[in-house]
């Protein structure tokens, strides 16, 4: 009789997780991944500033699907197979979306089944060129060249170059531990922009740091940057 | 057996006969009125107004309100944007982080636009009221949902205008219930409109405070009329954030036309046709006086419009007990707004001129102050209405802000409690080392950045006590903004000597005497003035976003030391983190400094993170969810 009274939780429970469903979807397995690419060549941008959105028409509400695009451009994208929409937000990014033609404007379709890499072709406003990036005395030198892409009307003009020095292989506005601006009203030469970053004593200390070069461009809210580049110093 | 169950039925049926249904049914339920009782009785009309009015909709408020599904505290929407440290555990990421998501501020109710609606349809129908209160009622509707058409345009750009309570048809096709979105100017238009004819319906009565009045709403129309135009007017230096339908931005040509409108209804208050407003100037220490502003609800005459509190009525609210100092207070809570140091050196000294606050000589060495608040002498007074500064009392308590002791070798000797105590070399009994209102680096409650708040603090004993609470009203329009709107728009329309006279009084009552002449206008002292005379009053948010300077002053850079103390007083002045200021004690026996006190400015722990900005933070995001309801409905730029 006793033992009896014990199994009559078990009982109920096991009762109770019989009733218990197994989700009949499986998990999305599809990656679609890619860089961002101006003829091939990729466009660093600063982390988790840039998206592209994704939209799978058809299924209830609309709503996108956020894929960040990481530090060296690249982004992507876990998804069930199925046919997608690809775009950029309104005005995001250093750079100017291609229109293909009037009814698609700037849309990539994607038709996905299993993994899929897509890179995205765009018109950066300009294209920073042979980076060198050198260390020591506790400073960062680096120097660049700007190519300017678009031009004419749809040109804009460099609000200012800035040289970020961080810790991490992270570099962005927020976390740096060191960063010299350079005005665009003062770049003279596209071909010759050199900049330097005193780097302050670091604790705990490192002999080493990270740095890249950003380009603002006037009028755009994303900036442009180099490649991450290790420093020692 | 049988002969129980026949008298058994036959009662039953007696009883069955002898009611009357239709009365048992037909009877008036008991909890809920009916249209008729409402509409024929001018007391019901007036709660259900009363409904409407709690329903307002504030930024900065002293009510818990739900963000994104979470209940946020009302404090912490005070505030907000590095004007302040907060000073509680569970949220220091806030500076950690480093901007907002697109969705923040976001608000879409358009169930509180319909029952507004609902009551101007149903309140225009009601002709057993009396005319005269019938139509101060409808004015009153109208005057909230103006206002809240006005906090949405704000926040979302331009929004569809629906001004009947929609009724669906049930036809299984809902696309005539779908309205686009309105132009922003339209929105802006609207406001003023209904400004303009409601404001000869409502009574002309300063001493009403938390129901609307002709003041109201014409400081409604001040503000609405003066944000639209510096939108047009700003809109230019942020090209990405605009829509091409007008949906987000107003075009440049507009601004003059709505800065006149600004002015104009501004001097209706200013001359006394919306019945007599002057600024609060009852008691001699232009500290206190201004203090006193946000809690004194004896004939105050500068107040125009708040959302009122009363003891013991259920409708109190927590604002003293969040942010009381510490020591010694009713709680064992409070100090969670800390105001930045950056925030206190905005205050411009007596002769005008801006300075920071002078911890060190121009060689570097600190100096020396025999008492604590000597640091902050000779500056404007609305610093110390505004801030709690160490050395300073609340409620007759003074509170106990210091960081430590330094030895003249320069040796810091503090404690990681409050009111810690350690030996000093050469004694053997142990004394207090640190504040009991600190400051210590990370510790919750106490004053982290050196500073307390003190504007809408209540004095009145029980106000910080959980049971007690404060019955502090929320100031929503008050005569010094009516002042300076009007001197911004004065300004703007190149009458500077105008706009002089303005901001003059507002700045005399703050102690500053000395007035400045038209030529001394221009656009960062505008936005200064603002900035220190309606602090923490919800303003800062739409007024970066009007001016287009928020991207600018929240770029996503950190603040280095040499920066805080930098171009004081210029409008687009970094704010991405908030700084600290800490007192330590001279313990040098034998020195002159011995008992003085030093200051250095700090970067707290906790701060990590530096504010972005991001253009698509100029409109809030539009959920995925209304859009997909309404494909009329275009996105904001920039997201």
């Amino acid at each position: 009789m006793k033992i009896r009274f014990h199994i009559m939780p078990l009982v109920a429970m096991v009762a109770l997780l019989s009733a218990c469903e197994k989700d009949n979807y499986t998990e999305p397995k599809s990656t679609l991944s890619g860089q961002i690419v101006y003829n091939g060549e990729p466009i660093g941008v600063e982390e988790g500033q840039v998206r592209l959105q994704l939209w799978q028409p058809g299924f209830g509400k609309l709503a996108a699907i956020d894929a960040p695009i990481a530090q060296d451009g690249s982004y992507s994208a876990l998804l069930f197979d199925g046919n997608y929409k690809l775009v950029f937000p309104r005005n995001r990014g250093p750079f100017k979306t291609i229109v293909k033609d009037a009814a698609a404007k700037d849309t990539l379709f994607v038709n996905l089944s299993g993994n899929q890499t897509l890179d995205v072709e765009v018109m950066p406003y300009y294209m920073i060129r042979t980076p060198q990036f050198s260390g020591g005395e506790s400073k960062v030198n680096a120097s660049i060249k700007l190519e300017k892409i678009l031009t004419g009307t749809e040109g804009k003009d460099i609000e200012r170059v800035s040289l970020y020095v961080n810790r991490t292989d992270f570099v962005a506005r927020a976390t740096n531990v060191a960063v010299t601006d350079v005005p665009g009203a003062d770049i003279k030469d596209l071909n010759a922009i050199n900049l330097t970053a005193n780097v302050p004593t670091l604790s705990p200390a490192q002999s080493f740091v990270f740095a890249r070069v950003g380009v603002k461009i006037k009028d755009v809210e994303d900036m442009v940057f180099t490649p991450v580049q290790k420093v020692n110093l | 057996m049988k002969k129980i169950f026949q008298i058994l039925s036959i009662a039953v049926l007696t009883l069955g006969w002898s009611c009357n249904d239709d009365d048992f049914l037909n009877r008036p339920p008991t909890g809920q009125l009916s249209e008729d009782q409402i509409w024929t009785d001018e007391g019901q009309v007036l709660s259900v107004l009363g409904d409407l009015y709690n329903r307002y909709v504030d930024i900065a408020t002293f009510k818990t309100i739900r963000i994104d599904n979470n209940d946020v505290p009302g404090w912490t929407t005070v505030g907000d944007f590095n004007e302040a440290f907060w000073s509680e555990a569970g949220r220091y990421n806030v500076f950690q982080n480093s901007g907002w998501d697109l969705k923040s501020w976001s608000h879409w109710d358009y169930a509180y636009i319909r029952e507004m609606n609902l009551f101007i349809q149903k309140c225009t129908a009601a002709d057993k009221l009396s005319p005269a209160v019938r139509e101060r009622y409808l004015a009153e509707a109208r005057f909230l949902r103006a206002s809240y058409y006005f906090e949405l345009v704000k926040r979302m750009g331009g929004v569809p205008l629906i001004l009947e309570p929609m009724v669906y048809d049930y036809s299984g096709d809902p696309s005539y219930l779908q309205h686009p979105r309105a132009k922003e100017s339209e929105i802006y238009d609207f406001v003023i409109k209904e400004a303009e004819e409601i404001k000869d319906k409502l009574p002309a009565t300063p001493g009403e405070k938390s129901r609307a009045t002709k003041a109201a709403a014409l400081a409604m129309e001040v503000r609405a009329a003066l944000y639209a135009g510096s939108i047009a007017k700003y809109g230019v230096n942020t090209p990405a954030v605009s829509l091409p339908g007008g949906e987000v931005g107003i075009p440049a040509n507009m601004a003059n036309g709505y800065y006149t409108k600004a002015l104009a209804a501004a001097k209706e208050i200013i001359t006394g046709k919306a019945g007599v407003y002057a600024l609060y100037t009852k008691k001699p220490d232009l500290s206190e006086n201004f203090a006193s502003i946000f809690y004194d609800k004896a004939n105050n005459s500068e107040v125009i419009f708040v959302e009122d509190f009363k003891l013991q009525s259920g409708k109190v609210h927590y604002f003293t007990g969040w942010n009381q100092p510490r020591y010694g207070a009713e709680e064992e809570e409070g100090g969670r707004i800390n105001p930045s140091l950056q925030f206190v050196e905005a205050f411009e000294k007596l002769d005008n001129t801006f300075a920071p606050i002078p911890t060190t000589n121009a060689n570097g060495t600190p100096i020396y102050y025999t008492d604590q608040t000597d640091i902050f002498a000779g500056r404007d007074a609305r610093l110390a209405g505004t801030v709690i500064l160490p050395g300073t009392t609340f409620k007759s308590r003074k509170v106990d802000i210091w960081a430590g002791y330094q030895l003249a070798n320069g040796t810091v000797i503090s404690g990681d409690d409050r009111g810690a105590q350690k030996t000093l070399p050469g004694k053997t009994v142990p004394e207090q080392v640190v504040g009991f209102d600190g400051p210590i680096d990370g510790f919750e409650f106490t004053a982290q950045t050196g500073f307390y708040l003190r504007k809408y603090l209540d004095p009145v004993l029980g106000s910080g006590q959980r049971g007690v609470n404060s019955e502090v009203w929320l100031v929503r329009y008050r005569y010094a903004e009516v002042l300076l709107n009007a001197a911004e728009a004065a300004f703007e329309l190149g009458q500077a000597a105008e706009a002089a006279g303005y901001m003059n009084q507002v700045r005399e009552r703050a102690g500053l005497v000395k007035p400045l002449k038209g030529s001394d206008i221009n656009f960062d002292r505008i936005v200064h003035e603002r900035r220190v005379e309606l602090a923490f009053e919800g303003h800062v948010l739409y007024d970066m976003k009007r001016w287009r300077i928020a991207h600018q002053i929240m770029d996503g850079n950190a603040i280095t030391a040499a920066e805080v103390s930098k171009d004081l007083g210029k409008a687009t002045k970094r704010n991405t983190q908030p700084w600290g200021l800490w007192s330590y004690k001279i313990y040098d026996p034998g020195s002159a400094n011995n008992g003085k006190w030093i200051f250095k400015p700090v970067k707290l722990s906790r701060v990590t993170g530096s504010d972005r900005f991001q253009l698509g933070n100029y409109y809030s995001y539009i959920d995925d969810a209304i859009i997909s309801n309404n494909p009329k409905l275009v996105r904001n730029p920039n997201q």
